[in-house]
């Protein structure tokens, strides 16, 4: 029996770790993972892809889902938490050490997510618009189909600079974080995990999803730097 | 109210492309359909390979050329200062790639059909070499090359895997139409990339209708055969 998980981007290494914690425990029940933005999963999931658990980086996507009645409202909890950073590449100088800095010409590029399917570039907006430059750093940004594109283009250096999630600048040795957002410039962000309704498998999604927000997820997710609820 | 900037994107990205693509095609066709050297059937590879690799694997070969850790991208920053991913150029440049072996490949069909007596008997009029590619075998070759020009240019205009991995997604700057559909529709907003879809689907069906219509009323002699 085969159980699917919608999982944000910066989810990645975190649910695929736990999925083979879940194998060794459960040899019955293969868990398969995709990955994406969380607005995109969102859309997928709306169009009736067959998923069973939802983790989003935002609310917001899963409210959309409550409200059209595709998730069971009952079974949401929060995941984790995280916070947001300004990333540049390992090697660049020390030009960047704030997010004001964006403002300057030194930075011609700023990857960011596209906000309208990608949390992390939602936050990011956010807290531009809270800092006042949000109209300067438009005007220089690319943006990314997920926050783990924002990472990519920073590593290869083809951004002067970028904004993901804490833990995506841990994971990676080729960013260093220059500033991190203060909360009070963004909603608070967390990750909320929902089952999708009407799924084959309720049981077994409902005993996997126990697991996931159970001592091993904490654990998991407290190792790779994401607050725990 | 609809965004235009994605298709004047598009269309700027498809006659750019087209303008170097229909030289270089057709120079290219001519040399090897005229010249035979060693490894020709290699080199010919080379230059329909774009055409049967997957547009993304294209763009992929591109990025690690072009980006700024590459070989050309390295250099084109040291050497120039110019960084050519996340610009339209690198669209354009996509489009060349991806786009190049239609025209190419159209053109050496009509240079092939071309009655090589004929020009030929040109020669021995005293006609010297480029007289008689102007005025004797680019005519006859015409139908090809408009065919393969309306190809590669609705090829152009298309063109998304290749494009994604190297202009990304700057609205105004590098968001053409088959970008700004697969973003938009990847957020959700299917009304407004339906509209995109449209316009596009449009677009292409003028084009090769009136490719239709203009090689039907030539009736040119090297398509009756």
């Amino acid at each position: 029996m085969t159980l699917t998980v919608a999982a944000a981007a910066s989810l990645h290494e975190v649910v695929v770790e736990l999925d083979s914690l879940y194998r060794i425990e459960h040899p019955d029940v293969a868990v398969r993972a995709t990955f994406g933005a969380s607005g995109a999963l969102r859309q997928q999931i709306e169009q009736g892809a067959p998923v069973d658990v939802f983790i989003s980086a935002a609310d917001r996507h899963v409210d959309a889902l409550q409200r059209a009645g595709l998730v069971d409202a009952r079974s949401r909890r929060v995941f984790a938490g995280n916070a947001l950073v300004l990333v540049v590449p390992s090697t660049a100088g020390a030009n960047v050490r704030g997010f004001r800095d964006l403002g300057s010409p030194a930075v011609r590029r700023v990857a960011i997510g596209a906000a309208a399917s990608v949390p992390a570039g939602e936050y990011a907006e956010q807290v531009l618009r809270s800092l006042g430059i949000a109209d300067e750093v438009a005007a220089k940004a690319v943006y990314a189909q997920n926050v783990r594109q924002v990472l990519a283009y920073v590593e290869r250096g083809e951004v002067d600079a970028g904004i993901v999630y804490r833990t995506d600048a841990q994971a990676s040795r080729r960013v260093r974080i220059a500033a991190e957002a203060p909360p009070a410039t963004h909603a608070p962000i967390t990750y909320p995990l929902v089952l999708v309704a009407r799924r084959p498998h309720p049981d077994e999604t409902r005993a996997y999803a126990a697991f996931l927000l159970g001592p091993r997820g904490r654990e998991v997710l407290a190792r790779r730097g994401f607050t725990v609820p | 109210m609809i965004d235009w900037s994605p298709v004047l994107l598009s269309l700027r990205v498809g006659l750019s492309a087209l303008a170097v693509i229909f030289v270089l095609g057709t120079l290219a066709a001519r040399a090897m359909t005229r010249r035979h050297f060693p490894g020709k059937d290699v080199v010919d590879g080379l230059l329909v390979l774009p055409l049967v690799l997957p547009p993304v694997v294209t763009g992929f070969l591109l990025l690690v050329l072009l980006g700024r850790n590459g070989p050309v991208g390295r250099f084109l920053e040291d050497v120039f200062g110019v960084r050519l991913l996340f610009t339209l150029h690198a669209a354009v440049l996509a489009a060349v790639v991806v786009a190049f072996p239609l025209m190419y490949q159209s053109a050496k069909a009509a240079f092939q059909s071309v009655d090589t007596r004929l020009e030929d008997a040109a020669r021995t009029l005293g006609a010297g070499e480029a007289r008689v590619f102007l005025t004797v075998t680019l005519p006859l070759a015409w139908p090809g090359l408009v065919a393969g020009t309306v190809l590669s240019f609705a090829r152009s205009l298309g063109e998304f895997g290749a494009t994604v991995m190297v202009a990304g997604n700057i609205p105004g700057e590098t968001t053409t139409v088959p970008l700004a559909i697969f973003f938009l529709a990847d957020a959700g907003y299917l009304r407004a990339a339906g509209i995109y879809a449209l316009v596009i689907s449009a677009l292409s069906m003028v084009m090769v209708v009136a490719l239709n219509v203009w090689t039907r009323r030539r009736r040119p002699g090297w398509m009756r055969r």
